[in-house]
Formats: structure tokens, C-alpha cells, sequence
């Protein structure tokens, strides 16, 4: 029978299904972090149950930390007390940390791939919503709640109901300038918050498979912004080159075996979706969003709209009024105040590289502030080895220690209430960079040029 | 988790679509290492301004609404994962949420929690809202067996659609913890007969 890739993964993994239609679903891998993690392991204990698998578990602090002095003690006590948290949880139960100073901390999303821990075929979960990230390498990959963190804990499963699947193709070739965070934020303001809720993305189409890795990881990293369980991509000759050597990626034998079987995965021909979107790349044009949530996005030159569906005025609205913004009004020329490049939607070698390239040899705009906050330790030892960090410095860019930071300001990195901000992550909700700012999403060679000319300008105009 | 029978109560009015669990609970208050507590900041930065006066606009703060039964807006839920939405309005005393939509991981994340995510239809959805507006004292009850949500004053019940298994999980207060945790022969079973594990 003619097989979706989804399915193909999903049903590798059943271990039984039961009478109301629910599926037993074996996981194999598991990353916690210290924010949604410590009241499962509370659960656990409480129950006087142990890990089931912990082998199979990795354990990162990410949301919480300070990006300035690592190597000192978390000043923020409630911080410092979580991250201390985690750090207990993990010695007691035995799970691998790579905390904070460790070599390969990073933002969870950000070091599975690279640690060769995700990998196609494989089912991933993280008490976190863009553990969607990890699908770019033909992974069943998603977020769950602390209580499920706390299932798979006792169980290495979950008990779940199968998601119908949702295939969005885009086919053709981006034009100069745009990215795959263009192309995601633009079918994400096509469907709009709710669009995929329920539903399996899979991406496909010829400007999909040209995506590098990283361009996928943001692509599949947005899909919950739509309200997608998850997105995936199939594995192909670009997966292979990226996982291929990475440390706990299968050797020898074992990868040859690997690969053999990752080559089946793929959507059969004729395998139906209960949804399919077809865009065409040439339409996509470099966006950036001007409300409240991700959904909210249109292109850099566009206006915001002056109608609304009946019903949603309200809502609609007192977005615009959060972000000072009014109805069909064009947001070329807006003043901004902060950059903020980073998140698991791109804080990428292959980011921080986009954005050094442009910025070389150029000044940020004086009242801008813009800081750089590299995924991972390993991003940021590559960033100093290819001199990136000197180009930043010299263009008044501030490179900071790697963690989520500004994406959602749980430590000190905030952005002041009704300050503008073009950040490269992946939420706009109001408060979400701190109470009262104001985000804009954009992609990194957007944030890169916005804080180099200080306002919003037209980037098609500006590049190298 | 306590068990969910049936709900006599009001409700108290939110119609704003989209509502993100970033509103519900932000995320400077997620520092905490236990689930209880969240309530006090539920939805804090609609109902307090920065010098932590509550704002009088804010539905939480009128003294026209009460009851444990929150109405909100289609697509609730949405955005990040955090179950401490659902504590959050839990520990509030919300036993059940109406809306139209919900977002996967928070209707998943509240079932968990004993929160019942109740979905009706956008027109039903509606004129539970401006009947609640209109009479704030209207009487609501959440009958779980039934599957229904009913409206006395208007002799009128919506019914609503609920897992079976879910559905019997909260009204004996169990979870899913127990469940899996009793399928290990199974779960050892199926990792001895993996093709290939790396
Ligand atoms: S970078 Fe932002 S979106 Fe990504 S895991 Fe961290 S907080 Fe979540």
C-alpha cells in the first residue's frame, strides 16, 4: 500500500495500538531541558519508578542561562536553581548533561543535529514545541508536556492518537535574497496560526530539497507555528553529508546498514495526505511579520491589511495597537531598536555566517543594539575559528554565549518595553522578548541588513 | 490527578482568538521546579500592569464574571508547550475551557492535567459568549459522561466530542503514566524485535 513518509516512521514505532484508536508509541530519543523537566522527574520519584531507558536521554540547560560569563555561577537565583535542578536530576538518574560550560551545550534543538543524535527514521521528543526542528533530517520529531516528559521517562512511549498528514510543496527557485525562513514564514502567513493544528507536515518540492540542512532545520523548526504536531522532510544525498561523522551518528557497518534503510523513507507515489498546499517559490519575497503572532507575516514591501474576516477584528486589532502599527500601513522606514540573531530557528554556523558576510566591512546603525547569540558551544568555537567573531566586533555586533536568550527572555537578555526588535526566532507573541516588546520576525540576512541601515528598508536593494 | 465528573458553574468571558500560551502564562514565571502556584500569574501580563496594579479592563479582574469555566477564542492554546498554561489555569480554579479550536499540545497538555478543553462550534461558540456578556450570573453545566455542555436557561445542550480513553481517564482521575508503565512486556518485546537501532 502506498505509504506517506510519516507513516512509514510512525508505524516503525508502534508497539501495540489499543481499542479507543490510540497507538502506543516507542521513542528513541529524548532530550529534557531544565525548564520543562524538573516536575517529571518529581513525578517519577514520587512514584518510586525509575528511568526506563535513560541511555536514551540527553539533558541540556538552554532556556534559562546568562549569555554574558558562563564560566561564572548563574546570578539569577530561581535560574540558577532550575539549571542546579537539572544538574541533580541527571547525576541521580544517570542521564547524560551537557551543561552549562560543557563543550557541546547548546540550545536542545540545535545540538541533537549536530551531535549526529538526530537522525532519519527516528522518533524524537523534547518537552518543547520546536522539537519540529529536528524533522529536517526525516525524523518524527515533536513537543510534548511536562506530564508526557515525565511518560516517556517511565516508558521510553507515549500514548498517542495518529496526526493526519498535511503535505506543502513549494516548488521552483527562491529568488536573490530570499531564504528558508522567508519561505516558511511566508506559508505560515498563508495558512495562518491554526492552519496545520491536527496535522503531519511534510515538506517537499524542488525549493525544498535545494535547502541545506540547516535551511531545512528552520523550515521543519516553524512548522508548530501554524499549529503542525510537527513537520519532516526526506532524508536525501544532503541529509547523509550532514550526519555522516558526526559523533553518534552509526559507523561503519552499522552506517551502511543505516543507510540502506533511510533510503526507503520517503513518500510512496501515490501516497494520499488528507491535506496538500502547492506555492510557488518565485512568489516569495523576503517577509517580515508586524502583529502578534507568527501567522502575521507579509513581504518586507508590503502593507499591513486594512480588512479583516468579521469576528477577528477584535482580536486583530488589539495586536495592532500592541505593536504601534496601524491598519494598511507600510512598515518600510520604521525606526528599530534591536537585533536579536539567534534561537533554534537560526543561530546556525550557516547563519552566523550569512549574517558575517553581509556585515563585513559595515557599521550597525548607532542606536541599534544587536547582539548575536550562537545555538551552541560548537557554533560559537566555529564562529572564532573562522574569524566571524572578529567581523561582528569590528561592525558593533555583540557576540554573546550560546542559550535561547532573547527568543523567549527567560534570563537577563530583554528587549525594554515598546522597543522594536527584528529578531531571527520564531514567536512574535506580545511579551514574548520581554513584557511590552515588540518583535518582528525576520530572517537572518533581513535582521543582519535592518540593523546595519536602522530601519526597515527594502533588502533587495541592499545586498552585497 | 483529581477525577472530572460533572461542572455546575458560570463562565467567564475571553473572546480573543489565538490566545498563546505566552499570554497565559509568560515565561519568566516558568522558573519554578514544581506545578503549583501558577495561578497567581495566570494570563499577568493582560491583568496587571508593570507596577502589578491589577488592569480594571481585564475580565479576571471584574467583578461581573466568575465561575470555572474560561471562554475563549478559537485556536487556544497555541504556540509554545509549556503544560504550566494548563496548571496555570487550573490552579486559577478553571476546571474546563470552551472554544472553538485548540491548539494539539495545550488540549493534550490539559487533558494531563484534568483541565477539560471542551470545543464547540464557532456559531455555539458565540453565543455562549454573548450570553455570558449579556447575563454573567447564566448557569453552566459541564457534563462529562454526557458529553455535554449545557445551558438551563436556554434548555439547550451542545454536545462535544472527547477521546474515549481520555475521556474515561478524567473521570477516574487516572493517567497515562499508570497505563504505559503496564505495558513494559509489550514495550521490552518490541525493542528486542527492532530491525535496526543505532
Ligand atoms: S530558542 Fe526559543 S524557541 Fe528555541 S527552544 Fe529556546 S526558547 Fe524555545
Amino acid at each position: 500500500m502506498a505509504t506517506t513518509l510519516f507513516d512509514k516512521i510512525w508505524d516503525a514505532h508502534v508497539v501495540r495500538s489499543i481499542a479507543s484508536g490510540q497507538e502506543v508509541v516507542y521513542i528513541d530519543r529524548h532530550l529534557i531541558h531544565e525548564v520543562t523537566s524538573p516536575q517529571a522527574f518529581d513525578e517519577i520519584a514520587a512514584r518510586g519508578l525509575p528511568l526506563f531507558r535513560p541511555g536514551q536521554m540527553l539533558a541540556t540547560a538552554d532556556h534559562n542561562v546568562p549569555t554574558l560569563h558562563q564560566d561564572q555561577p548563574i546570578r539569577e537565583p530561581l535560574s540558577r536553581s532550575q539549571v542546579d535542578k537539572l544538574t541533580e536530576n541527571c547525576q541521580k538518574y544517570g542521564v547524560e548533561l551537557y551543561g552549562l560550560g560543557h563543550q557541546r551545550q547548546g540550545i536542545v534543538h540545535v545540538i541533537g543535529p549536530e551531535l549526529g543524535l538526530t537522525l532519519p527514521g527516528t522518533t524524537i521528543v523534547c518537552g518543547d514545541s520546536h522539537t519540529s526542528t529536528h524533522g529536517a533530517f526525516g525524523a518524527v520529531a515533536f513537543g510534548i508536556g511536562t506530564s508526557q516528559v515525565a511518560q516517556v521517562m517511565a516508558s521510553q512511549c507515549l500514548l498517542l492518537n495518529r496526526p493526519q498528514r498535511m503535505r506543502i510543496s513549494v516548488e521552483g527557485e527562491l529568488q536573490r535574497g530570499v531564504t528558508a525562513k522567508d519561505l516558511i514564514l511566508y506559508v505560515i502567513a498563508q495558512l495562518g496560526t491554526g492552519g496545520a493544528t491536527g496535522h503531519f507536515v511534510e515538506y517537499a518540492g524542488s525549493a525544498v530539497r535545494a535547502l541545506s540542512m540547516e535551511g531545512r532545520m528552520t523550515v521543519c523548526n516553524m512548522s508548530i507555528e501554524m499549529g503542525a504536531r510537527g513537520g519532516l522532510i526526506a532524508p536525501d544525498a544532503t541529509t547523509l553529508a550532514y550526519v555522516a561523522g558526526r559523533p553518534f551518528a552509526p559507523k561503519g557497518a552499522d552506517w551502511e546498514k543505516a543507510v540502506a534503510y533511510w533510503q526507503t523513507l520517503y513518500s510512496d507515489a501515490d501516497a494520499a495526505f488528507e491535506t496538500e498546499y502547492t506555492f510557488d517559490a518565485q512568489q516569495i519575497t523576503p517577509m517580515i511579520t508586524y502583529g502578534t503572532n507568527p501567522g502575521m507575516g507579509i513581504p518586507l514591501t508590503g502593507h499591513v491589511p486594512s480588512e479583516v474576516p468579521e469576528g477577528e477584528a477584535e482580536s486583530f486589532d488589539k495586536s495592532l495597537k500592541y505593536m504601534g502599527f496601524e491598519r494598511g500601513e507600510s512598515l518600510l522606514g520604521k525606526q528599530i531598536d534591536y537585533v536579536f540573531i539567534g534561537s533554534c530557528t537560526n543561530s546556525r554556523i550557516e547563519d552566523l555566517r550569512t549574517v558575517a558576510a553581509y556585515v563585513q566591512g559595515k557599521q550597525k546603525a548607532g542606536h541599534v543594539e544587536a547582539i548575536i547569540v550562537p545555538g551552541s558551544k560548537q557554533v560559537e568555537q566555529q564562529a572564532i575559528a573562522e574569524g566571524i567573531d572578529k567581523i561582528f566586533a569590528a561592525a558593533g555586533f555583540e557576540l554573546r554565549e550560546p542559550g535561547c536568550s532573547a527568543c523567549l527572555a527567560m534570563n537577563e537578555d530583554k528587549i525594554p518595553a515598546g522597543a522594536y526588535c527584528v529578531a531571527t526566532s520564531n514567536r512574535n507573541f506580545e511579551g514574548r522578548q520581554g513584557p511590552g516588546s515588540r518583535t518582528l520576525l525576520a530572517s537572518p540576512l533581513v535582521a543582519a541588513i535592518t540593523a546595519v541601515q536602522g530601519r526597515i528598508v527594502d533588502i533587495t536593494k541592499y545586498l552585497n | 490527578m483529581e477525577k472530572f465528573q460533572t461542572l455546575h458553574t458560570t463562565g467567564v468571558p475571553l473572546p480573543l482568538e489565538n490566545i498563546d500560551t505566552d499570554q497565559i502564562i509568560p515565561a519568566r514565571f516558568l522558573k519554578a521546579t514544581t506545578r503549583e502556584g501558577f495561578g497567581t500569574n495566570l494570563f499577568c501580563d493582560w491583568r496587571y500592569r508593570a507596577d502589578g496594579t491589577p488592569k480594571a479592563d481585564f475580565v479576571l479582574n471584574s467583578p461581573r464574571y466568575a465561575g470555572q469555566v474560561l471562554v475563549a477564542g478559537k485556536n487556544f492554546g497555541c504556540g509554545s508547550s509549556r503544560e504550566h498554561a494548563a496548571w496555570a489555569l487550573y490552579d486559577a480554579g478553571f476546571r474546563a475551557v470552551v472554544s472553538s479550536y485548540f491548539a494539539d499540545i495545550f488540549r493534550g497538555n490539559a487533558l494531563n492535567t484534568g483541565l477539560l478543553p471542551l470545543q464547540v462550534s464557532d456559531a455555539e461558540l458565540a453565543r455562549l459568549l454573548a450570553g455570558i456578556e449579556a447575563d454573567p450570573q447564566l448557569a453552566l453545566v459541564v457534563d462529562l459522561p454526557a458529553q455535554t455542555l449545557q445551558v438551563p436557561a436556554w434548555g439547550a445542550a451542545f454536545g462535544f466530542a472527547i477521546d474515549a480513553y481520555k475521556k474515561e481517564c478524567l473521570i477516574n482521575g487516572y493517567d497515562d503514566i499508570d497505563f504505559l508503565v503496564n505495558q513494559k512486556p509489550a514495550i521490552e518485546a518490541y525493542e528486542q524485535q527492532r530491525a535496526w537501532a543505532w
